[in-house]
């Protein structure tokens, strides 16, 4: 097991390279959702404040 | 007027596909981590950096997709005005910036081990570089413009000048002297590379490319909002910016 995160030596090369990459494609995934999540929100919330066609 | 080209029916679309092409990123890059970090053998030059490919790799192909696919969004925009065109650019954006970021920073931890050094300015990394920069300049005209129509027609004719830049990406390692390698997979005559090594680098490429698939329509339902909620304020005659006078819906 040991030898699996020792990488053969290369642990500080290869292990890095993995977690930047987990780090980016998460981060912007979850960055993605929130913006869709509050603009959903805001569209909803104006939606409500907007006088139908036909009351006008 | 097809202002929105129907993003009623573009958001059912986009919900029907989204959960198998996240389901599908899970499982192939589940499996192909698997594969990349256990199951394949190190290289025999190599060593355990060989598995930096195994990201490096469809990062780069990544980047060069990403940035084709908006090429292409682009050109629709600037041929057909289609709104969606431009919807789409804006989305994958930061995705393509993203994996080419990540293509950079992974290929300098594989270079430094490998080549002893952490850059070269030479062909293949300085157009990958250029790429970089490219997406970087798209993202910043998007976002400067008060009237977003505007700021996607300039990024637009920016991503299509840009597209020279991937051809000039493949071929670099060819046309120029580099330190970096030949392509081993994408080539004419077929791979030259081990099957064992072959398995866990395709997993890892079709994991990226769903993930990119799945983000760009999450994304592109979220800059439809976007714009709703801009007609929506506009039609509510509150925050209007200067200069944004277009009639809306």
């Amino acid at each position: 097991m040991s030898d699996f995160f020792a990488m053969g030596g290369y642990a500080a090369y290869v292990w890095p390279a993995y977690g930047i990459t987990a780090a980016v494609l998460i981060g912007l995934w979850i960055a993605s959702v929130r913006s869709l999540k509050s603009r959903e929100a805001e569209v909803e919330a104006a939606e409500a404040g907007q006088p139908r066609r036909g009351d006008r | 007027m097809h202002r929105y080209a129907n993003p009623a029916r573009f958001q059912r679309l986009a919900r029907a596909i989204f959960p198998w092409t996240t389901g599908l990123t899970v499982l192939c890059l589940g499996g192909g981590l698997w594969f990349a970090l256990v199951q394949s053998p190190p290289d025999y030059q190599q060593g355990e950096t060989v598995r930096i490919m195994y990201i490096h790799v469809p990062a780069a192909w990544m980047a060069m997709f990403s940035y084709t696919c908006i090429a292409a969004a682009s050109a629709a925009l600037l041929v057909w005005k289609h709104p969606l065109a431009e919807l789409a650019a804006r989305a994958m954006a930061p995705i393509g910036a993203s994996f080419t970021a990540l293509c950079l920073i992974t290929g300098s931890l594989w270079g430094e081990p490998m080549w002893g050094t952490w850059w070269v300015w030479d062909a293949r990394l300085t157009s990958v570089l250029i790429l970089f920069f490219l997406y970087l300049g798209q993202i910043a005209l998007f976002n400067a413009f008060d009237d977003p129509t505007r700021g996607g027609r300039a990024a637009a004719i920016l991503a299509l000048v840009g597209v020279i830049n991937v051809p000039i990406i493949k071929f670099s390692v060819d046309w120029w002297n580099t330190l970096h390698q030949p392509a081993s997979v994408l080539r004419m005559s077929g791979p030259t590379i081990d099957p064992s090594m072959l398995l866990p680098l395709l997993l890892m490429a079709f994991g990226f490319t769903f993930y990119f698939v799945s983000l760009t329509l999450l994304r592109i339902r979220s800059e439809i909002l976007a714009r709703r909620l801009r007609a929506l304020q506009f039609a509510q005659g509150s925050a209007e910016p200067a200069g944004a006078r277009r009639v809306s819906a």
